[in-house]
């Protein structure tokens, strides 16, 4: 359902973050993990429209978008929940939550959403989405508007930063909920042995390039072994 | 009978639909249009200039009142006194609002001048809000000017609001504080076209313990000019706090002009004033929940505004 074909990003200095990538995601929970500054946000960005592509194509449905806006990614299905979650002074949860429904949504619409991602509805319903929120409360609300929305492509990126180990339990419920009642594709870029581990495939981005994609039992062994081997050096020392 | 467009006007200053409750003063075109007075509230028409007295009892509480001022006559200009007596240990909330509608070629001007006397341990609530309309060149003018004195204990909360429609402003508050009283003044602005407001806001903090938040949050559009200033004194042991926060597009101008004063060594004074644009990672945000970009900027002024 969404292709890459040879994409390639550019910053406007001439860095090269992402170079020829070609990925085609037919399943319906890939996950994207790899080295911090490996260009997995990047790829995420690109994706959702805020970045255009220095060269390449980018296909949703058999659909070319690499020209479409931001809003239009959006309204043609892309969801993407931002890795650093974004602060707005005077803005509360349900007007946000409003606007990633679409439409004014009922109070106790708006609260099943934040119930599910682990907030007491009724504190935050009315608080704005400013600076006293802490981050993992950001990220929670991030990952409501994107459940609210339920398209067809829903992009996380790391959703599980900030987020304690007893919630990130409830984190798993809420994608597998997600993966049971939207019909949607889940893309999540992660770190989190848990979360690959319930994909059905996970992407491999080292040094802006796609150096891995298969099934968690073709991708893990080698991934967790190289992880294994680096424990075991820092032991020997 | 108020015709549509007055009526319009009340609704966007009071947000009313008609003649308040409870005590008021309906002020239109130039002359009162009516008034009522309540149990504890009385409304007195001043002889010797225009403008009224309004009496508030001691101990007062939970009452309005009402004062709105309507002007739908192009060409009219003014200058209104009104004096708020507030007796010790009241707790009411004053609104007062202009709204003019000026269809004509000629400048429509209003400036109130409002002089708070605020009793012992009262508490009132002040909102403020100004608006103007019409489809002719004609500017809409309002200069008004707040004196607030407040006695021991007392607590003012001023919420001044003026989003759309008035072509030039400049407004004074001036505050003075005795021992324990709080003020806290919240201003929203937003300018658009050719338009220019000033804001102007002294505080003198005398009394021991007393403490003041003047917090102004503008936008400003098109060609708009804006300028805050504020001077916060610290007379004595006692906090001051001004914030100034705007944004800024188009080609508009903002300038902020915090200035506190410490005049003894127990005074805690802070400024801040921030000018910028809209960020472009929270336009980003919106846009990726399906939102146009006119609309992204609609939403986070709206909400900044709120
Ligand atoms: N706008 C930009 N300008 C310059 N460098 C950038 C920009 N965006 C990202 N980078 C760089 O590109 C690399 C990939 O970044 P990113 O996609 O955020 O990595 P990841 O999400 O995998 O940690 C990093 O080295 C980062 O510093
Ligand atoms: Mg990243």
């Amino acid at each position: 359902m969404l292709e890459l074909k040879n994409v390639s990003y550019q910053t406007e200095e001439g860095k090269e973050i992402l170079r020829n990538v070609s990925l085609k995601i037919d399943d319906r929970f890939v996950a994207v993990t790899g080295p911090n500054g490996s260009g997995k946000s990047t790829l995420a960005k690109l994706i959702a429209g805020i970045y255009q592509p220095t060269s390449g194509k980018i296909y949703l449905d058999g659909v070319d978008i690499t020209g479409m806006s931001i809003s239009e990614r959006a309204k043609n299905g892309i969801s993407f929940a931002f890795q650093q979650p974004v602060r707005f002074k005077g803005i509360t949860v349900k007007d946000l939550i409003s606007m990633a429904a679409g439409k004014k949504i009922s109070v106790s619409e708006a609260c099943s959403y934040l119930s599910e991602v682990g907030l007491c509805a009724k504190d935050y319903i009315n608080r704005e989405v400013d600076g006293s929120l802490s981050g993992g409360e950001l990220k929670r609300i991030e990952i409501a508007m994107i459940n609210v929305r339920g398209t067809k492509l829903s992009v996380f990126d790391e959703p599980e930063a900030g987020i304690d180990l007893w919630s990130f339990n409830n984190l798993i419920k809420v994608f597998r909920t997600m993966y049971e009642r939207t019909h949607g594709t889940i893309l999540i870029i992660s770190h989190q042995e848990r979360i690959l581990d319930i994909a059905d495939k996970i992407v491999v981005i080292a040094g802006g390039e796609v150096t891995a994609y298969g099934t968690k039992s073709e991708i893990l062994p080698d991934l967790l072994g190289a992880q294994a081997g680096c424990r075991f050096t820092k032991e020997a020392e | 009978m108020m015709d549509s467009i007055q009526k319009r006007l009340l609704e966007q200053i009071a947000d009313l639909h008609d003649v308040p409750q409870g005590a008021y003063s309906l002020r239109v075109n130039g002359s009162l249009y009516g008034k009522n007075d309540s149990e504890n509230i009385s409304i007195v028409k001043k002889e010797d200039q225009p403008g009224i007295d309004i009496f508030i009892k001691p101990g007062t509480k939970n009452e309005s009142v009402h004062i709105p001022v309507l002007l739908s006559q192009t060409g009219l200009k003014e200058i209104v006194y009104n004096d708020f007596h507030i007796g010790e240990g009241c707790d009411v909330t004053i609104v007062a609002g202009c709204g003019i509608h000026n269809s004509g070629n000629a400048e429509s001007e209003h400036s109130g001048i409002h002089t708070f006397f605020v009793g012992k341990g009262a508490k009132i609530r002040y909102v403020e809000k100004h608006y103007g309309e019409g489809d002719g060149n004609g500017k809409n003018v309002m200069n008004p000017t707040t004196v607030v004195i407040q006695d021991e204990d007392s607590y003012m909360e001023m919420e001044t609001a003026q989003i759309k429609g008035v072509d030039s402003t400049r407004r004074k508050t001036e505050a003075k504080l005795a021992a324990g009283a709080t003020l806290v003044i919240k201003e929203k602005i937003m300018t658009h076209g050719e338009q220019f407001a000033e804001t102007d806001f002294t505080v003198d903090l005398d009394g021991e313990g007393c403490g003041a938040h003047v917090v102004s949050r503008s936008v400003a559009k098109d060609n708009s000019r804006q300028t805050f200033l504020s001077r916060v004194r610290g007379n004595n042991r006692c906090s001051g706090h001004t914030e100034c926060d705007a944004i800024i597009m188009d080609d508009a101008q903002v300038t902020a002009l915090p200035q506190i004063e410490a005049n003894h060594v127990d005074a805690a004074l802070i400024h801040e004033a921030a000018i910028g644009k809209i960020a472009g990672e929270q336009l980003i945000k919106l846009m990726t929940l399906g939102l146009s970009e006119k609309e992204a900027e609609e939403q986070i002024i709206n909400g900044f505004l709120k």
